[in-house]
């Protein structure tokens, strides 16, 4: 018998599995379960950008693509993040297309962080940035954010968070799975601060096109002193319906783009040349589709919010990404509790929010990249639900 | 395109409060333009979507090509109001094209539509000819994908 632990690698061993995953585990399990627990558009890719990508493939189009992505994407995305943005990134050398915006956060964790480096994680997010910290050698150090501050990161979280070994901040708004913002005055009183203690910013910028209310994603990279300092992670996925492609790019300072290429060209070598094509059809005609889906999710957004309000389960009111992330301690049970109840009672499955972070306890994650008639159906037995829970507890 | 009414086609049993919220207009202001829509009759009622293959004894479906003379003064309107007085039809539209008038006629079987258009239909005065055409399945109806019913299961849960 081949012992095989001895041949694994004991820090990956440490590694916890995501907590996303068993309750859709657990929901896959079941029949007629509506799922608001994917983090993933309902839509499909916009037809014109599939198409840019059949077209590719009839041409013949199937070689590798240059290491850092195609010279015209490249182009492309850095007008793209002028325009929209209003930050200018030189695509000869500042700007390396990856798979997937999870590609990119590896690369710049894994480039700027050396063992024994702290990391600054606000949570709750992303269940990623914690074990790729980790896996990169540093210390992963969690900020915890505040409903009553509308999940942001504050000037003094941050500053209390800072020791002689911070490196890095990760800096994930429009945040999943809070829907927290970071508007221009909170970047700029945090930008003080990180500038102050000489740190660098991993901006995992991926839903920035999916902000509401009025508001614009506003990148760090775009405030006073900052772009020097920022390492811009952004892709496809979540703004054009493009999950499945795996395109993603990061953005920033040549010194800094050129050793992460290395860790690209070496690990990846370059990323799916289909997904290239149609990912420069989306960026040059694609505008008129993000809006419309924005405006889709727009609608129920407010019909999520306003009804788990309703409901009892009070939600702030998330301005970005594609999550709505309501308390539910008025119900007396854990996150996980709830969830699984809600999932095995009620056929509705959500995520628990401790599995973004322990200060998630409290609060579910529900994603709202549904159907209205599904989120319709699904918020009738939330109701429902939280009514017998209500009683039980009376009783 | 008005936002209310696109919904409302999409989906009638939305309540005024999920309208409201979704269209961050107050409650009764929703209320209020819905009655109007109604008065003015823009809503002409509210239907349930079926799909009717999953019904025992369910009706059979045919769309009836016409071809018609068209009145002096009235042209198709005549013939046409003679046409959708049948209970038998469900709906009725003028077209361009080869024909005139499509015709969606409801039946208990297809002899029961095959009786009523040469019996009733082909027999009006200005009917000139018919094509009759049986559905044989619903795909699509109203918007909605009728085979739709379960998750796309190879969606993957990736992290």
């Amino acid at each position: 018998m081949i012992d095989y632990d001895s041949f694994i690698n004991q820090s990956i061993k440490g590694v916890k599995p995501s907590g996303i995953r068993k309750f859709f585990d657990i929901a896959i399990e079941m029949d007629n379960v509506i799922s608001l627990s994917i983090g993933e558009p309902d839509f499909k890719t916009p037809w014109h950008i599939r198409e840019a990508g059949i077209r590719s493939l009839e041409k013949g189009k199937t070689w590798y693509s240059p290491n850092r992505g195609f010279m015209k994407l490249r182009e492309e995305i850095c007008h793209y993040y002028k325009r929209r943005f209003n930050v200018f990134y030189n695509p000869e050398d500042e700007v390396v297309v990856t798979v997937g915006g999870s590609e990119g956060i590896d690369l710049a964790l894994r480039t700027i962080v050396e063992r024994g480096d702290e990391v600054l994680i606000p949570q709750p997010a992303f269940v990623c940035y914690e074990p790729l910290t980790y896996m990169a050698g540093g210390k992963p150090v969690f900020i915890e954010t505040k409903a009553e501050n509308n999940f942001r990161l504050t000037k003094e979280e941050l500053e209390n968070s800072i020791t002689d070994k911070t490196k890095v901040l990760v800096l994930p708004f429009p945040n999943n799975p809070t829907g927290a913002i970071m508007e221009r005055e909170d970047l700029e009183s945090i930008a003080e601060v990180i500038i102050r203690h000489n740190l660098f910013v991993v901006s995992d910028e991926i839903y920035g096109e999916l902000t509401y209310g009025g508001k614009k994603h506003v990148s760090i990279a775009d405030i006073e002193g900052m772009k020097e300092r920022t390492i811009i992670v952004s892709g496809f996925s979540k703004a054009y319906a493009m999950t499945g492609w795996r395109l993603g790019y990061l953005l920033g300072p040549e010194p800094i783009m050129s050793q992460i290429l290395k860790l690209h060209q070496y690990g990846i070598m370059s990323s799916p040349t289909t997904a290239q094509y149609a990912a420069i059809e989306a960026l040059r005609n694609g505008d008129d589709d993000v809006a419309v889906m924005r405006k889709d999710y727009d609608l129920r957004r407010r019909l999520i919010v306003g009804k788990l309000n309703e409901i009892g389960l009070s939600c702030f009111e998330p301005l970005g990404a594609f999550y709505a992330f309501p308390c539910i301690k008025s119900t007396g049970l854990s996150s996980d509790e709830f969830s699984t109840r809600l999932v095995k009672e009620k056929r509705i499955a959500v995520v628990p929010g401790s599995a973004f972070g322990e200060c998630g306890e409290g609060f579910i994650r529900i994603s709202y990249a549904q159907s209205l008639k599904n989120i319709k159906t699904a918020l009738k037995r939330i109701e429902e639900f939280v009514k017998e829970v209500k009683n039980e507890n009376k009783g | 395109m008005d936002k209310l009414l696109e919904l409302l086609s999409e989906n009638s049993s939305f309540t005024t409060k999920e309208l409201s919220l979704m269209l961050g207009e107050p409650e009764d202001y929703i209320a209020a333009q819905i009655k109007e829509y109604e008065q003015k009759g823009i809503i002409k009622g509210y239907q349930a979507l079926v799909d009717w293959e999953k019904v025992p004894d369910a009706p059979v479906t045919a769309i009836i090509e016409l071809k018609v003379t068209p009145k002096k003064e009235t042209g198709f309107d005549e013939v046409a109001e003679h046409i959708m007085a049948f209970d038998e039809v469900s709906s009725m539209y003028l077209m361009a094209g080869s024909f005139d008038l499509s015709v969606f006629v409801k039946g208990k079987s297809m002899q029961d539509v095959a009786s009523f258009v040469a019996r009733k239909l082909s027999c009006i005065d200005g009917v000139i000819a018919t094509a009759t055409h049986f559905m044989l399945k619903a795909y699509k109806i109203g918007g909605v994908n009728l085979n739709d019913d379960s998750v796309d299961d190879e969606r993957g849960m990736v992290l």
